[in-house]
């Protein structure tokens, strides 16, 4: 292990931006992101990065800034949270469809009414389908490493799309932990120099981005976007491995912990797959077989690789920190029970809602979703397929 | 996981007891540990009651819960006991240190506090003798230090120096650090 520091999450984001010294970046400030955007602006201030950093009267203007600065060729970041990022949606679209490598790191937050500060998920999952990599984080080093290799992933030629680095709202981006960085040199020897594939400023080669596309190519254009995930899969693990020969810490689309030889899982994203895998210590102390599988890729969903991980488990238990109104179940079990209907043999599954607002989920509320987990298993049928975790009636 | 100490500290918007909470868990680090440190946000505001919370682990902290039953309390503001649950998840072999002139026998009887190990120290008075404001969260840190034996105090001194230099002048810093040290001495057990 090298040099530990101490560090807020929001600090740890800061700090990756300043190495990368992105050409550009245009950020309106809401909390929980507020520091990542106060201290960038006084690196600018500083003098310690090149950035041209975009002052904008709001999230709407600082994505649709963010379009401009990509599409002219250079290397662009943001950071949003919550109400912050549901002002950008329309954007977010353009974004990815113009497939504009842009990097952001959204601090989740709880979307308005009643308005609260706290974490969940519900901002980004309102984003899932704008065409945005997304990647979840569980600590102020996952977000600071993830920012780093988001911008390869983001400006790989076969990927080119945008890139959202996740992490929880105050649990995360307000809490000093310990954590490793890279020096200077090392971060942009790995990101290297940004060649763009196209820009507007290249003016031997005129461009055209986001012309009317009606009938004739629009749909044409849908799918070469859809069949851009396919790449970006393999690239998300590929820099993940790159970037482990740097720094000793290899990422991935999930993380399998203790799961080889466990008949159980709980699937869960972000700062609680900490406190799950404390849990599932506990439980395995008093022989439950069972493991956690923290997903790190939300998009590009890894749909064939968790139903070849997962169809073998006896019942496995998703945790979601959001919901989509009026839906069977939250997102994140959404997509893993699709992805499990395709394969022969499939566990029992079950889903919970947990932390929305930033509800404390703690490690006995995880060790009580485990041990429901084996009755179900035991028992071969699921009793309640939809439960909530620590909220009253 | 190996043995895990988890502080709480309480206090009002402005007393710097996230400040405080910070320098323990840094203290804690340059001294080889694994740490969290983090504030209780809510609507905060100058002289609302607020509470911060450190962790100090032999290994590396993977849990992101709440702290719940911390084994250490530290209270900036006296007048807090009357409003707020300090007690609250402390379990009895706890240690509790108050900002307050009165001796820990006398705030044991007027508290109704059963176990725990209760020191006190009047924090202010020592901060505002030495500081010249009345901000006591470097002599709570040094009060704390003393009845925990959590760290060395020369460590928590030197991490404290390093990190005000960046914030403060030369006369403040040690200031500061004179107001650890009274406190350290003066902080009282039953």
């Amino acid at each position: 292990m090298g040099n530990l520091i101490s560090m807020e999450g929001n600090q740890a984001a800061a700090e990756a931006m300043r190495q990368i010294n992105p050409d550009a970046m245009a950020a309106y400030p809401i909390t929980p992101q507020t520091e990542v955007v106060q201290t960038f602006a006084q690196f600018v201030a500083d003098g310690r990065v090149d950035t041209e950093f975009v002052t904008v009267e709001s999230e709407h203007s600082a994505m649709s800034a963010c379009v401009a600065a990509a599409a002219s060729g250079t290397r662009v970041m943001t950071a949003t949270s919550a109400n912050g990022m549901a002002l950008m949606w329309e954007i977010l679209y353009i974004a990815a469809s113009t497939r504009l490598p842009i990097v952001m790191a959204l601090v989740n937050r709880a979307l308005s009414a009643n308005i609260n500060i706290h974490c969940d998920h519900s901002d980004s999952m309102g984003a899932r389908d704008t065409g945005w990599i997304q990647l979840f984080c569980e600590n102020g080093q996952e977000a600071y490493d993830s920012l780093i290799q988001a911008v390869r992933i983001a400006e790989h030629p076969q990927v080119r799309l945008p890139v959202m680095v996740c992490y929880d709202g105050f649990i995360i981006s307000h809490a000093v932990e310990c954590l490793e960085l890279l020096n200077d040199k090392e971060v942009q020897k790995f990101i290297g120099e940004f060649k763009p594939v196209n820009s507007l400023l290249d003016i031997s080669h005129p461009y055209t981005f986001g012309p009317l596309d009606l009938y004739d190519f629009y749909f044409e254009h849908k799918r070469q976007q859809i069949e851009a995930y396919g790449p970006a899969k393999r690239v998300v693990v590929e820099i993940g491995k790159q970037f482990a020969t740097l720094s000793g810490r290899e990422y991935g689309l999930f993380e399998a912990y203790r799961l080889q030889d466990a008949q159980l899982a709980i699937v869960l994203m972000g700062s609680a797959a900490g406190t799950a895998k404390e849990a599932v210590d506990r439980l395995r102390a008093n022989g439950l077989p069972i493991g956690v599988l923290k997903l790190r890729a939300f998009r590009p969903f890894p749909s064939e690789e968790l139903t070849q991980l997962l169809s073998r488990f006896e019942a496995v238990a998703v945790l979601d920190r959001a919901v989509s109104f009026g839906a069977a179940a939250g997102p994140l079990f959404t997509e893993i029970s699709s992805a499990l209907f395709a394969s022969n043999r499939r566990p029992l599954l079950v889903n919970y809602i947990y932390g929305l607002g930033g509800r404390d989920i703690d490690i006995e509320d995880i060790q009580e979703v485990g041990e429901k987990l084996k009755k179900t298993a035991e028992s071969g049928k699921v009793e309640q397929p939809f439960d909530y975790i620590g909220v009253r009636k | 996981m190996s043995k895990m100490i988890e502080v709480r500290w309480h206090g009002r918007g402005g007393q710097g007891a996230k400040t405080a909470a910070y320098l323990l868990a840094e203290s804690a680090m340059q001294e080889g540990k694994y740490i969290q440190a983090f504030p209780e946000y809510g609507p905060e505001r100058m002289g609302a009651p607020i509470m911060a919370f450190t962790r100090i682990s032999d290994s590396p902290i993977r849990i992101h819960c709440h702290v719940k039953s911390p084994q250490v309390v530290a209270v900036l503001d006296p007048t807090l006991l009357e409003t707020v649950n300090i007690l609250d998840g402390v379990p009895e072999n706890g240690t509790v240190v108050v900002n307050t002139d009165e001796s820990p026998n006398s705030l044991r009887r007027t508290l109704n506090i059963s176990g725990r190990r209760l020191f006190t120290v009047p924090a202010t008075q020592i901060a505002l003798e030495i500081i010249g404001r009345p901000i006591p969260n470097t002599p709570m840190m040094g009060a704390m230090i003393k009845a925990t034996g959590l760290l060395d105090i020369e460590a928590v001194i030197a991490n404290t120096r390093k990190s005000f230099e960046k914030k403060f002048n030369a006369q403040v810093v040690e200031k500061n650090i004179q107001a650890i040290r009274r406190a350290y001495e003066e902080v009282k057990s039953e």
